[in-house]
C-alpha cells in the first residue's frame, strides 16, 4: 500500500507539469492581454509593461521561467492586476476562507445528503421516500446563484436572524448562508447517489443472508449494507470536496466571502496570467491528491481491491 | 407433534401487471429430524414457500395462511419477534455462495455475529465457536479461516461457510434453497454428503429446496412436487421415484439424464414452465400435459391418496405409466 501512494505522487509530478503547460498554451491562445483597455494604452507604455512582466519574451522561454520558478522557489509570480501583490499572497489570503466554507459544506452535504439518501433507500416508496428524492430533486435544480439570493432575502431582510454577507474570520454566523448555498447541489447529488446504490446494495444476496440470520434491520444496514453501499458516493466525494473547498465564484460574490474563487474568475476575465496558473496548479494538485485518496478508501473498503 | 405444519399458505405479489400468485394453498408438515424435498421448475413457488417461512418475501409479496413451528403462529410474527426464531431454530442457506455471503466481511465477523447476537456470549467465546463449526464442515485449518474474507475461498468452501454460519444456533430447521445449483458436480456430492451428516450428528430437520431430482433420492424421506404454486403429488421419495402418479412427476423423472440405460434423447416436458401471472383456472400443469382432459383447464383436481401417494390429477393413475 505504501509503495502504491509513492507509486502515485510519483506519478503525480508528470501530470502536473502536463497541466502547467496544456494551461499555458490555453490560455496563451485566448485574445487579449492583461493590459488591455477599453481607450487602449500607449505603444511605449505597453511595451515597458511587457518588459517588466516579461512578456516581450517568447512563450516556451516565460513557460521555462514559469515552471522553473514554480519547482524551485514555489513562486507563482506577481499578479497583473493587482498591483504589488504575488499570486502566493493572493492565495494564502482567500484560500484560507474558500477552504473553511467548502469544509463545512461538505461535511453538511455528506451528512445530510447520506442521511436523506439512506433513509429514502430503507423506506423505499414510502413518504419518506418521495419526499427525499422531491427534496434532492428541488436543491439540485436550483442552482445556488438563486439559492444565494433567496437565503439572503429570508433570512436577511426579512427575518434578520444572520448577515447578508462578510467574513469576519469565519465567525459562525457569517458561515451558515455560504454554507448552505454552496453545499445543497452536492448536497442532493449525494443523496440520490446514495439512495439508488443503497436499493441496489438492499436486493443483494449477503443482505438476505444478514436478515435470515435474525439480525436486527438497523444492524443490517449499518453492518452490512452500508459500506458497499457507500464506494458508488465515495468516488463522486473525491472531486465534489475538491470543488468545494476551492470556492465558488457565486459564493464569494453573494456573501463577499473573498475566497479564491473569485480571484479565479475576474483573473480569467482580467487576463492575469499568474493568477490563472497559480490557481489551476493548486485545482490541479488538490483534485489528484483526492482522488488518490478516493482510491485509499476504497482498499480499505473493498478487501478484493488490493494495490 | 410437528416440528413445523404449513397449512393452506398463499403467497401473492403485487405488481404492476396485477396480483400475481406464487403459492397457492400450500400444505404440509415435517417431523423434528425429517427431510423434506420441495422439488419443481423454476417459477414453481418452491423458494416463495421458503422466503414466506422465513418471513423474508420481498416488500411487494404477502403471505397467507398458517405456518406454525413447534405449535406457535410465524406468520405475520413481528419483526422483532421474527428475529428471534431466524437462525436460532430455523435456518436458511441459499443458492449462490457466491452472493450470499458478504464480500466486505470477515467471514469470522460474519460468523460471530450470530452468536453474539443470539446467545449473548463475549467476541472470544463466538470466534471459538465459530472455528468449532468450521471444523465441523470439514474446513481445513478452521481458525485461520476466520480472518479470511470470501472471495478467498471457493464456492464449494462458501457453501460449506453458510453452512457452518447457519448451525451456529444449532437451529431445529434448515431450509436449504437449492444449495448445490451453483455448485461444480463433485463439489454437488460433497455438500450433499455434509448435509446428511450435519443431519446426524445436529438432529436438524431439513427442507432441501431443489429441482435436481438425483440429489432428492438420497437426500430426503419425503418429496412434495410443486408446480404452478400447487401441489401436484407428494409422498415417500422411494413410492414417488418408483412408481409417479402424477404426469407432472413423471415428466420430470424422465427428463434425468441416467446412464444406466441407453439413451437416445432426453426426454423434455413439452412446453414452457407457466406464466405466473396467467395461471389457468384449472390445473397449472394442464396446458403442457400429455394426459389433459377438458376439465383440466376448469377444475383444479383435489389432492387425493393413490396408493402411498398424494395425487392431484383428473387421470387416472393407471394413465400415466413410463
Amino acid at each position: 500500500m505504501t509503495a502504491y501512494i509513492l507509486r502515485r505522487l510519483a506519478v503525480a509530478i508528470p501530470t502536473l507539469l502536463l497541466l502547467i503547460v496544456f494551461s499555458f498554451v490555453l490560455m496563451e491562445a485566448a485574445p487579449g492581454s492583461p493590459f488591455d483597455t477599453e481607450r487602449g494604452v500607449p505603444p511605449q507604455v505597453l511595451a515597458n509593461l511587457e518588459a517588466k512582466y516579461g512578456l516581450d519574451r517568447p512563450m516556451i522561454e516565460r513557460m521555462g521561467t514559469y515552471i522553473w520558478n514554480v519547482v524551485t522557489r514555489f513562486d507563482f509570480g506577481p499578479s497583473f492586476t493587482y498591483t504589488n501583490r504575488t499570486v502566493n499572497d493572493l492565495i494564502e489570503q482567500g484560500f484560507p476562507i474558500t477552504l473553511t466554507y467548502g469544509f463545512w459544506s461538505f461535511v453538511v452535504a455528506v451528512l445530510v445528503g447520506g442521511t436523506l439518501g439512506i433513509a429514502a433507500a430503507v423506506y423505499h416508496n414510502s413518504w419518506l421516500d418521495y419526499l427525499a428524492v422531491g427534496v434532492s430533486i428541488g436543491a439540485q435544480v436550483l442552482p445556488n446563484f438563486v439559492m444565494a439570493p433567496i437565503l439572503v432575502l429570508i433570512f436577511t431582510l426579512w427575518l434578520g436572524w444572520l448577515p447578508g454577507g462578510g467574513w469576519r474570520g469565519g465567525q459562525v454566523e457569517y458561515l451558515i448562508l455560504p454554507v448552505i448555498a454552496l453545499s445543497t447541489s452536492y448536497m442532493a447529488s449525494i443523496a440520490r447517489l446514495t439512495r439508488s446504490s443503497m436499493l441496489e446494495v438492499l436486493n443483494a444476496g449477503f443482505i438476505r443472508t444478514a436478515r435470515a440470520k435474525g439480525l436486527p434491520m438497523r444492524r443490517v444496514i449499518f453492518r452490512h449494507a452500508l459500506k458497499p453501499a457507500l464506494l458508488p458516493v465515495i468516488s463522486y466525494l473525491g472531486p465534489a470536496f475538491v470543488g468545494m473547498i476551492t470556492g465558488s465564484v457565486v459564493i464569494d460574490i453573494f456573501f463577499s466571502t473573498g475566497g479564491i474563487g473569485q480571484f479565479f474568475v475576474s483573473a480569467a476575465l482580467a487576463r492575469d496570467y499568474s493568477v490563472i496558473m497559480g490557481i489551476t496548479i493548486l485545482v490541479g494538485a488538490l483534485t489528484i491528491f483526492f482522488n488518490l485518496v478516493v482510491d485509499v478508501l476504497y482498499a480499505w473498503i473493498d478487501p478484493k481491491i488490493r494495490y | 407433534m410437528s416440528l413445523l405444519s404449513v397449512d393452506n399458505l398463499s403467497v401473492t405479489f403485487s405488481t404492476n401487471d396485477g396480483p400475481v400468485r406464487a403459492v397457492n394453498g400450500l400444505s404440509f408438515a415435517l417431523d423434528p429430524g425429517e427431510a423434506l424435498a420441495v422439488v419443481g421448475e423454476s417459477g414453481s413457488g418452491k423458494s416463495q414457500t421458503a422466503f414466506a417461512i422465513m418471513g423474508l418475501l420481498a416488500k411487494n409479496g404477502r403471505a397467507e395462511g398458517s405456518v406454525r413451528f413447534e405449535e406457535q403462529e410465524i406468520l405475520g410474527l413481528p419483526e422483532r419477534k421474527m428475529n428471534k426464531i431466524r437462525a436460532e431454530q430455523i435456518a436458511m442457506i441459499f443458492q449462490d455462495p457466491m452472493s450470499s455471503l458478504n464480500p466486505y466481511m470477515r467471514i469470522g465477523d460474519q460468523m460471530t455475529e450470530v452468536l453474539t447476537l443470539h446467545q449473548g456470549i463475549g467476541k472470544k467465546e463466538a470466534r471459538t465457536e465459530a472455528a468449532r463449526m468450521l471444523d465441523a464442515v470439514k474446513m481445513p485449518d478452521a481458525a485461520a479461516r476466520l480472518s479470511m474474507y470470501p472471495h478467498e475461498f471457493s464456492g464449494g468452501m462458501r457453501q460449506r461457510i453458510m453452512i457452518a454460519m447457519a448451525l451456529l444456533c444449532r437451529p431445529k430447521l434448515l431450509i436449504a434453497d437449492e444449495p448445490t445449483t451453483a455448485l461444480d458436480v463433485t463439489v454437488q456430492a460433497q455438500i450433499m454428503d455434509l448435509l446428511a451428516e450435519i443431519r446426524e450428528e445436529f438432529d436438524t430437520a431439513l427442507i432441501l429446496i431443489t429441482h435436481d431430482l438425483g440429489i432428492v433420492a438420497e437426500a430426503c424421506e419425503r418429496t412434495i412436487v410443486l408446480y404452478g404454486g400447487r401441489i401436484m403429488e407428494r409422498g415417500p421419495t422411494g413410492a414417488l421415484f418408483e412408481a409417479p402418479s402424477h404426469p407432472y412427476t413423471l415428466g420430470l423423472l424422465q427428463a434425468v439424464p441416467r446412464i444406466d440405460i441407453d439413451q437416445e434423447d432426453l426426454a423434455a416436458i413439452p412446453g414452457e414452465p407457466p406464466d405466473m401471472s396467467r395461471l389457468p383456472a384449472g390445473c397449472p400443469f394442464a396446458p403442457r400435459c400429455p394426459l389433459k382432459e377438458p376439465r383440466c383447464e376448469t377444475v383444479m383436481p383435489d389432492l387425493l391418496p393413490h396408493d402411498r401417494l398424494l395425487r392431484a390429477c383428473h387421470a387416472e393413475p393407471g394413465a400415466v405409466a413410463a
